[in-house]
């Protein structure tokens, strides 16, 4: 693996308070989700999940009429659907809109689309001010960090982590106590709320039917943000559309449950166009941008189509060994966990970390929590296999693609196998002995205690 | 702007042609439960009540004014201009203001009142969660500015469950711009997983069933 | 039905851990089946596959076709080897109609060890005899692949003097993951550890489980405890008198 991943799993392995953050964090999430999908809370739920598979799996199967059909509906109700095929054009758009109508500030609520863009920066670098709203991006934006977790971003830090923050970045005086914490990021962000210009969201779902988007949340950030400022610009990736608005039935009882343990999210917001005319408050202007950014390239390949399924409900996140001890920074890019590992390398490429779809003992746990039933590790080992081709056809990595020719050589020649076999264990190194608590190999394999019966 | 060259993208890694048919998607799964009318209250009442936040229950309306008279308790609040808080009186209550019909007016109103007091569209009783369909009867923001939101509703408004609304509103696009679902205060865990209520929306949150 | 049944004893058990395929063995006959060993067996190819190699991987389980594809039921002590078979054989020659169709009629007829017990031979008494304080491990293959969890327990409450303590947290993986144990060694190991922490909770004097992939990894990880904890194949228990 890369240098750079291998250094960052060993510094999250060594450091204990990280662990401790991400084990109770994860762990209570973990804990919510299970009794909230109980048989005897929602008999449903395998019921659910079936649904929402397929549901998904037939959106994706024809995105092209269902992303045609929202376009249709949102313009219908008076907004407007940029279609965005890169990061720079979710940018210019934005900047050119901002540019047009005066705006200079502008507040977010939870993207992990804009986050994939780097949305913010290039909105710094041209002079506006993009402030995150929910708690905990407030808290990473101050502190100059990516998020660490797709529904906690810094669940890594505690209340003195975030003291120093605030008292560094807000000019505030030392605060510890997380319920002042958060009265302190709610009246600053009160003041943005109410001056921006501008509102970016993104969207859990896109709803072809009714050209709708639809924003889930705990705080009320996301709200604010879609009511207060005049323009409301929702960003979303092409994979968030579903059928229908009824269809929000399946999937909004598992978004919550799979997420956190709640049976709803707090707002469940259900925002089709700008404000109608006779209604008193809202924005007055609505624009959808759909983001392809590397998603078609996920389509084509039916076992990996399926990565596009996702909700981005953490759960994988909160239940694999892997991601609850080394966390999300240890990640090579926004998407963490199981579902981080998958689309990495179909976003950027294998070659950006080839390290990274072997970094699971595929244990499938993911699998089983993902509310739209992925089968990630059907899709890790996918990846392992394009990894190797890309491999071959570099010459890179050759001798272990030597020594596995070599093995099933052996594997295929029996006799060949019965011989050398028995050398190869005699022959194992004594630290791998050590690892797996073998004793002295044993005298007699099997089959020749067999033959001996 | 490349509308052409992500269809373009998406249908060839489909091989699908422009226009081309879909298959049939899979049929809405909507499953609505016979609940009657009392079982529903006490559902929502009970609901609300695990996340922390209070119901009454007032079998007509002066009850409910009563009510909301004495949980203001001086305090200031917005009403919004549903009908049915009409009805109760609310608008009448000391220390309230309505008839809102102007946005920056409103948010004015919004931004220093102590209380918004709101009607709902429906109720959901399994989870608690109230349904505000924008319009110019619900404004957005009087259930979202002030740090305490009290909504009066009609019994007769209380559904099942999401199943039930989506039955019986398919198409909420048809009608509103804005439809939110509200389920419990304004809450938030994102410092240690500590739970802090009233991060930005109301932290307090009351529901009151009149019928 | 007949009788016969074959042995798939996988190349660690066949090098590594040869008790455990006698342990089998002697179950099977107990009960009354007659076993043969096809000696042309090798490997499932699993190694290959996880490791992205699936042309190699595919040699393998070619290999495997042709060696047990004449016989009526094939038994293996291995949760992580059955489901490469059953579930990752049709994975690999997805674009060889004729190889799939070998896969195809060969998945129904290939088992786990504790899943032959209890849903062909229908037994959950072997007459087993273990006086001792154990806990089970249940692998990840087994558990969420092949739906593997009541069996073995059944299997367990049966063996006369045995004591079963649930493991908490249950369903963690203990951490081996084939080569993800050499690759990625340090977090292999943390999750070794949390295993032994579990195992050593329980008050167990041994830990039971299905794949001797698992209890290598745990065996290893309860040496570096310190924890006197030691591991069993459920084969092992069950041939216990």
């Amino acid at each position: 693996m890369s240098v750079d991943f291998d250094r960052k799993i060993h510094g999250a392995l060594a450091n204990q308070k990280q662990q401790r953050a991400i084990q109770n964090a994860t762990g209570k999430m973990k804990a919510g989700r299970e009794a909230m999908v109980a048989p005897e809370i929602l008999p449903d739920y395998q019921e659910l999940r079936a649904q929402a598979n397929a549901l998904k799996k037939h959106t994706i199967d024809h995105l092209d009429h269902y992303l045609e059909e929202f376009e249709r509906n949102v313009e219908a109700h008076g907004g407007k659907v940029i279609w965005a095929k890169d990061a720079t054009e979710v940018a210019d758009f934005v900047l050119s809109l901002a540019r047009d109508r005066g705006a200079h500030l502008i507040v977010k609520s939870k993207s992990m689309t804009s986050e994939e863009v780097d949305l913010n920066e290039r909105l710094e670098h041209d002079g506006l001010e993009a402030v995150e709203t929910d708690l905990g991006e407030y808290i990473m934006q101050l502190a100059g960090e990516r998020p660490f977790h797709i529904v906690g971003p810094a669940l890594h830090k505690d209340r003195y982590d975030v003291a120093d923050v605030f008292e560094k970045r807000l000019g505030v005086g030392r605060e510890t106590v997380i319920e002042k914490q958060a009265a302190i990021a709610r009246v600053r962000l009160r003041e943005k709320f109410l001056a921006a210009d501008i509102g970016i969201s993104g969207a859990n779902f896109l709803v072809a039917d009714s050209g709708a988007v639809v924003i889930v949340e705990n705080e009320g950030n996301a709200r604010l943000t879609t009511t207060a400022p005049k323009i409301h610009i929702a960003i979303a990736g092409i994979e968030k559309v579903i059928p229908r608005a009824q269809d929000l039935a399946v999937f909004l009882k598992l978004l919550a449950r799979s997420a956190t343990g709640q049976a709803l999210p707090v707002y469940t917001s259900f925002l089709s166009g700008p404000r109608r005319k006779t209604e008193i408050d809202g924005p007055e202007e609505f624009y959808v941008v759909v983001l392809d950014n590397g998603r078609t390239r996920l389509l084509p390949d039916r076992a990996k189509r399926q990565s596009l399924y996702c909700i981005r409900c953490g759960a994988c996140l909160n239940t694999c060994p892997v991601y609850r001890r080394v966390g999300g920074h240890a990640f090579p890019w926004v998407y963490a966990g199981p579902i981080g590992a998958i689309l990495t390398p179909q976003f950027l490429g294998t070659s950006h970390e080839p390290a990274l779809p072997f970094a699971s003992s595929l244990c499938g746990a993911c699998a089983d929590v993902c509310p739209v039933k992925i089968d990630i590790p059907r899709v890790l080992l996918e990846l392992r296999s394009d990894v190797r081709k890309s491999e071959m056809r570099e010459q890179r990595n050759r001798v272990e693609k030597l020594t596995f020719r070599a093995f099933a050589w052996i594997m295929t020649h029996p006799r060949v196998y019965a011989m050398a076999a028995p050398f190869g264990v005699a022959m194992m190194p004594a630290r791998l002995r050590e690892r797996f608590g073998l004793g002295d190999p044993p005298r007699r394999s099997f089959r020749d205690q067999w033959r001996g019966r | 702007m490349s509308r052409a060259a992500v269809l373009h993208r998406i249908r060839t890694a489909l091989c699908r042609s422009e226009g081309q048919a879909i298959l049939q998607p899979p049929p809405v799964r909507l499953r609505v439960p016979e609940v009657e009318r009392e079982q529903r209250i006490a559902n929502v009442c009970r609901a609300v009540e695990a996340l922390a936040g209070k119901t009454h229950r007032a079998a007509a309306t002066h009850g409910a004014r009563d009510f909301v008279g004495a949980a203001l308790a001086g305090c200031s609040a917005v009403a919004s201009n549903a009908p049915f808080l009409a009805e109760c009186g609310i608008g009448t209550l000391p220390g309230v203001r309505t008839g809102f019909t102007d946005e920056a007016a409103l948010r004015a109103a919004c931004t220093s009142a102590d209380v918004g007091i709101t009607s709902a569209d429906y109720v959901l009783a399994d989870t608690g969660t109230l349904v505000m369909l924008s319009s110019p009867e619900e404004a957005r923001m009087i259930s979202l500015l002030p740090p305490s939101h009290i909504a009066v509703v009609q019994a007769s408004r209380i559904l099942t469950g999401l199943d039930e609304l989506f039955s019986v509103l398919p198409h909420p696009a048809d009608v509103t711009s804005s439809m939110v679902m509200i389920t419990g205060p304004s809450r938030t865990g994102d410092i240690e997983m500590t739970l802090v209520r009233g991060v930005h929306g109301p932290g307090e949150f009351t529901v009151v069933v009149v019928g | 039905m007949g009788n016969r049944v074959s042995l798939f004893v996988t190349c660690v058990v066949d090098q590594l851990f040869p008790q455990i395929g006698l342990a089998m063995a002697t179950v099977l006959e107990r009960l009354g089946y007659e076993i043969d060993f096809p000696e042309q067996q090798t490997c499932c190819g699993q190694p290959a596959f996880n490791n992205g190699y699936w042309a190699e991987a595919r040699d393998m389980a070619r290999h495997f076709l042709d060696t047990f594809e004449s016989c009526e039921r094939i038994v293996t002590p291995s949760g992580s080897c059955t489901a490469m078979v059953v579930n990752h054989f049709s994975e690999l020659f997805r674009k060889e109609p004729e190889a799939l169709a070998r896969v195809e009629a060969l998945r129904g007829r290939v088992w786990e060890f504790s899943a032959f017990l209890t849903e062909v031979a229908h037994v959950e008494d072997v007459g087993a005899r273990l006086e001792e304080v154990v806990t089970f491990h249940d692998g990840c293959h087994a558990l969420r692949e092949l739906g593997i969890r009541g069996g073995p327990r059944r299997l367990l409450a049966h063996v006369r003097g045995l004591e079963l303590r649930e493991l908490e947290p249950a369903g963690e993986c203990c951490g081996f993951g084939g080569t993800f144990s050499v690759k990625f060694d340090e977090l292999s190991r943390s999750m070794g550890a949390a295993k032994a922490d579990a195992i050593v909770r329980t008050g167990a004097r041994a830990v039971v489980s299905l794949d001797p992939s698992c209890l290598m990894q745990i065996r290893g990880a309860l040496a570096r405890a310190g924890a006197p904890v030691r591991t069993m194949h459920l084969a092992e228990v069950l041939a216990s008198v």
